[in-house]
């Protein structure tokens, strides 16, 4: 029938135009932080120099050029003019700091995904089946909660064996127990509401009452949590580089970078200084975002 | 004796939508011992009107006046360390929710004692005295020992007996209760309006029913203000009220009363929902739903008009008005 | 006439923690012995106070809860015979809609998916049909196409309340439970609401159980009523004669508390002292003798039994006494 194509036509324009005034009220709240929109073009940089980085690095971040060891941030077209400096092998810092962004990045989505996924299904599990499944797997997360972060991580990389990749994995354990009390306490709230008795009078079962039903309404906390998250994985994972126990050299990882300069923190600071500050502006930018979103995404803060 | 006098109060709130207007040129006179009964259903800024009043509105609310004087002091131009002196002293208010209007953490005899030390200075002698003659006064058994209750211990009654307590605490000349027994059951409920009642009598203070229960109103009160959608639409005696609504806008509410439909098939209905922000009418605000609209009713706004104790905003009040009709 | 819906002796008792570390559990007996029989067609009106089990009594209709002891059969059937085998089955025979129209609408679903939901999991059905179905739907409950992409949180209470009763009615029951679903509406929104139903009930000969504690809305719709007091039918039967002349005492204060217009339906005013009994702690005996004016000795002993009397169900040691009065 015509009506089907011209209905979904219509229906389509419908749902996009739906999208567009979500999204513009979202953006009217999240905009009222202006450290939280400054804080989002950041990380809108970060994101466009990882996937841009072979064109806009001047140079390629393993090159060593011999004979500009340790050459100080300095402008200008000559041979060992480099803008950020060289580090103890004569690469280019500003290169090498550019492509780490993509390590960055990925440490930072990858324990956020890994910490999501598997955080939501034993919280939602948790919740939903209560007593003995809920007391073990809350005791094992309380179990993993009582040892100090980094420790563990470090303890985990030691038997994983060094590496960026058992880095992330060490690190999304020690996030865990965060991303599964937020779902089980936000899933124990909603599931005593009326849309679930409502759902469950429908006839609805297990699965769909626990993740189709309840699980959507529990997000915006774990929104939020999983922001954060990312700013204090590139921080662990920097401090894992640091300590010799993540990215291995020559991967440009910013801690991994602090590392190897160790050394020359005195005599050549610029090689320690630019890769922690290029921490220190991506964990405050995602860290100012991460407050924007909570406040956009918290109900009592609305204004309508 | 004039308490309280209002002109034009008007309270605007920034939304994401714009300004809305949630009241709109309320007048309002209120006299000592009088019981007035404000009565709306949802948007007729019949609680906005008084947090106004009380100075309890958010930020985001603009709120403007001609005049508003309580007792004679001009409210639009104290500060709020003045307004702090009279507010919970000598105008008080209780809400609708009673268990949530209540702090948790704290005790009952805490919270009645905080306006007793605020306001009276009564040492802390003085005020356990006081907190048990209130919750006496209130009808809260066993007072002494309620004292250490706290507020999750208590049931609905109970709690907004202990609103009402604290309310009166400092012998206020004006009492604001809004949508007091709402959320009570039913005999609990007669309860509250009772000793609401009872009180207002023996102190002699005047009394601000909010309510959306017709019901109540036609049963406790002396004058009756009606609003809709932010404005006054007609002040009445509550008799002549339910007797000769003059607005179309009461006379439809009143015939949509379940008990005055006990003999139709169906229960007659206002078509149409309260204006918003966003589709304001313009002219008369109820004119879009009115049965008895003529077109000048969508040019101008009616003003409020004044004749005795009553008042109306409507350009063709209905005269020989029917029950039921 | 079938019977759509049928209760026999229906208990429902919790185990709780008693209170205090080395406490016993205690018993509470949220529903203990309700019994009823409603026809296609008629409205059944349940009535009673916070802790009377009128909600507990909804969850056993529904088949969310299974009854301590007695029987509940829907379309005849016993759902929890056999090991509950039937219950899906039985479950597109009875649906429900709640009080509260902010909560019992999923906030993350649009209105489409929250209608064709109790479709997707019983019925096997193309998303076309499903969707004719549900516009079908809202356009009985008077909503428009386009509300179908819309998230609740953009509709009023009244309008939830539509799509409340339209997600309802998807499945064509026999039975719809409605647990206070005008409590919280507007007077004008709730005669709109009201009218929906009673205008569905007709076209789909729905068997109507209507849980409230206004009494003014119940002696506009009910056919039949069951007054409930801690648990308990205090009294049962054709919901004319029962509003023309109650006979028990708790349901003479309960007219008498319900706050009228019109002052020809007003009762007189019985003051009831104290507040409701919890369920967990209940009076000896008669669970309203401590209330009761007409209480006396045997009150306290014995719980009275349900007896037919004055062409009703009552349950009254006294009841010639109150009956009188």
């Amino acid at each position: 029938m015509s009506d089907g194509t011209v209905g979904s036509v219509a229906i389509g324009a419908r749902k996009s135009s739906m999208l567009r005034q979500n999204l513009k009220e979202f953006w009217y709240y999240f905009s009222e932080s202006k450290t939280a929109v400054i804080g989002l073009a950041f990380l809108v940089g970060i994101i466009l120099m990882a996937l841009t980085a072979d064109v806009i690095a001047p140079h390629d971040p393993t090159v060593q050029y011999r004979d500009c060891l340790e050459q100080p941030p300095t402008l200008g077209a000559d041979k060992c003019n480099f803008a950020f400096g060289t580090d103890y092998a004569g690469r280019d810092m500003l290169s090498r700091i550019i492509y780490g962004t993509r390590l960055s990045l990925v440490a930072g989505g990858m324990v956020v995904i890994l910490c999501l996924s598997i955080g939501i299904v034993f919280g939602v599990v948790a919740g939903y089946f209560r007593g003995w499944v809920d007391i073990v797997i809350m005791r094992i997360m309380d179990t993993i909660l009582s040892v100090p972060g980094l420790l563990m991580a470090l303890v985990l990389v030691a038997i994983l064996g060094p590496g960026l990749l058992n880095a992330m994995i060490a690190i999304s354990i020690t996030y865990l127990p965060h991303f599964v009390r937020l779902t089980r306490s936000s899933y124990m709230t909603e599931s005593s509401k009326e849309y679930v008795i409502a759902s469950k009078v429908a006839g609805a079962g297990k699965f769909r009452i626990m993740f189709i039903t309840i699980l959507p309404n529990c997000m915006a906390p774990l929104i939020v949590q999983a922001t954060l998250s990312f700013s204090t994985a590139i921080l662990d994972t920097a401090a894992l580089g640091f300590l010799g126990m993540g990215a291995q050299p020559p991967a440009p990882e910013w801690g991994t970078l602090i590392a190897e300069n160790r050394d020359l923190m005195l005599s050549a600071p610029w090689t320690v200084t630019f890769p922690g500050l290029a921490i220190l502006l991506a964990v405050l930018a995602i860290n100012l975002m991460g407050d924007g979103l909570r406040d956009a995404l918290d109900p009592k803060m609305k204004r309508s | 004796m004039s308490l309280l006098e209002i002109r034009n109060l008007s309270v605007e709130f920034q939304t994401v939508a714009g300004n809305f207007r949630a009241v709109d040129g309320v007048d309002l006179d209120i006299n000592e011992t009088d019981l007035l009964s404000i009565v709306g259903e949802s948007g007729s800024g019949k609680s906005v009107s008084m947090l106004a009043l009380m100075g309890l509105l958010p930020w985001t609310a603009n709120v403007t006046a001609d005049k508003m004087e309580f007792a004679g002091l001009d409210l639009l131009t104290i500060s709020s360390r003045e307004r702090r002196k009279i507010i919970g002293k000598d105008i008080s208010m209780i809400f609708q929710e009673p268990m949530s209007s209540l702090n948790p953490c704290f005790t009952v005899g805490f919270q009645i004692g905080e306006s007793l030390k605020q306001h009276l200075g009564l040492d802390r002698k003085a005020r356990k005295k006081r907190c048990i003659e209130l919750l006496d006064l209130v009808g809260i058994p066993a007072a002494e020992e309620r004292l250490k209750a706290f507020p999750h211990q208590l049931s609905g009654g109970m709690s907004q007996r202990v609103m009402i307590a604290m309310a009166i605490a400092c012998n206020p000349k004006l009492l604001i209760a809004d949508e007091p027994s709402t959320a009570l059951d039913v005999t609990i409920q007669a309860q509250i309006i009772d000793l609401l009642v009872d009180l207002q009598n023996e102190k002699g203070m005047a009394l601000v029913l909010i309510t959306h229960d017709m019901g109540v109103v036609a049963e406790t009160a002396k004058q009756v203000i009606v609003m809709y959608a932010g404005q006054q639409v007609e002040q009445q005696q509550v008799d002549a009220l339910f007797a000769t609504p003059r607005h179309p806008y009461t006379h439809a509410l009143l015939n949509a009363l379940p008990e005055r439909s006990l003999h139709l098939d169906r229960l007659p209905t206002i078509e149409g929902v309260v204006p918003g922000a966003g589709d304001r009418p313009s002219g008369c605000l109820f004119s879009p739903r009115c049965e008895f609209a003529q077109d000048d009713c969508n040019q101008a706004v009616p003003a409020m008009e004044s004749t005795g104790g009553s008042a109306l905003r409507c350009f063709h009040p209905i005269e020989n008005a029917d029950r039921g009709q | 006439m079938t019977v759509a819906i049928e209760g026999r002796d229906l208990k429902r008792y919790y185990q709780v923690k008693g209170e205090g570390f080395f406490a016993k559990p205690a018993t509470l007996k949220a529903v203990d012995g309700a019994s009823f029989a409603l026809e296609s067609g008629e409205t059944l009106a349940i009535v009673g106070e916070s802790g009377c089990g009128k909600s507990t009594l909804a969850r056993l209709a529904t088949m969310i809860e299974k009854p301590t002891a007695g029987n509940i059969f829907i379309s005849g059937r016993d759902p929890h015979a056999n090991g509950g085998v039937e219950i899906p089955r039985l479950r597109q025979d009875i649906q429900i809609i709640f009080q509260n129209p902010y909560g019992s609408l999923n906030p993350r679903k649009k209105v489409g998916a929250i209608l064709e939901e109790p479709v997707i999991i019983n019925l096997k059905t193309s998303a076309a049909e499903r969707r004719q179905l549900a516009e079908t739907m809202l356009a009985k409950v008077g909503l428009r196409p386009e509300h179908y992409d819309r998230y609740p949180h953009m509709f009023s209470g009244g309008q939830r309340q539509r799509i409340a009763i339209a997600r309802a009615l998807m499945l064509k029951p026999k039975v719809l439970i409605a647990d206070e679903p005008v409590s919280a509406l507007d007077i004008s929104i709730q005669a709109q609401v009201l009218n929906i139903l009673m205008d569905l009930q007709e076209e789909m000969d729905l068997a109507l159980v209507f849980i409230s504690h206004d009494l003014s809305v119940v002696r506009r719709i009910a056919d039949q009523i069951m007054v409930m007091y801690l648990g308990k039918v205090v009294e049962q039967g054709n919901a004319k004669t029962i509003f023309e002349n109650p006979c028990h005492p708790y349901t003479q204060a309960l007219l008498g508390a319900t706050p009228a217009v019109d002052p020809s339906l007003r009762r007189e005013r019985v003051k009831l002292t104290g507040e409701l009994p919890s369920p967990l702690n209940p009076p000896s005996g008669c669970a309203f003798h401590n209330r009761c004016r007409f209480a006396q000795a045997e009150c306290s002993v014995t719980a009275p039994d349900l007896q037919v009397k004055f062409e009703r169900q009552v349950a009254c040691h006294f009841v010639e006494a109150a009956a009188q009065a």
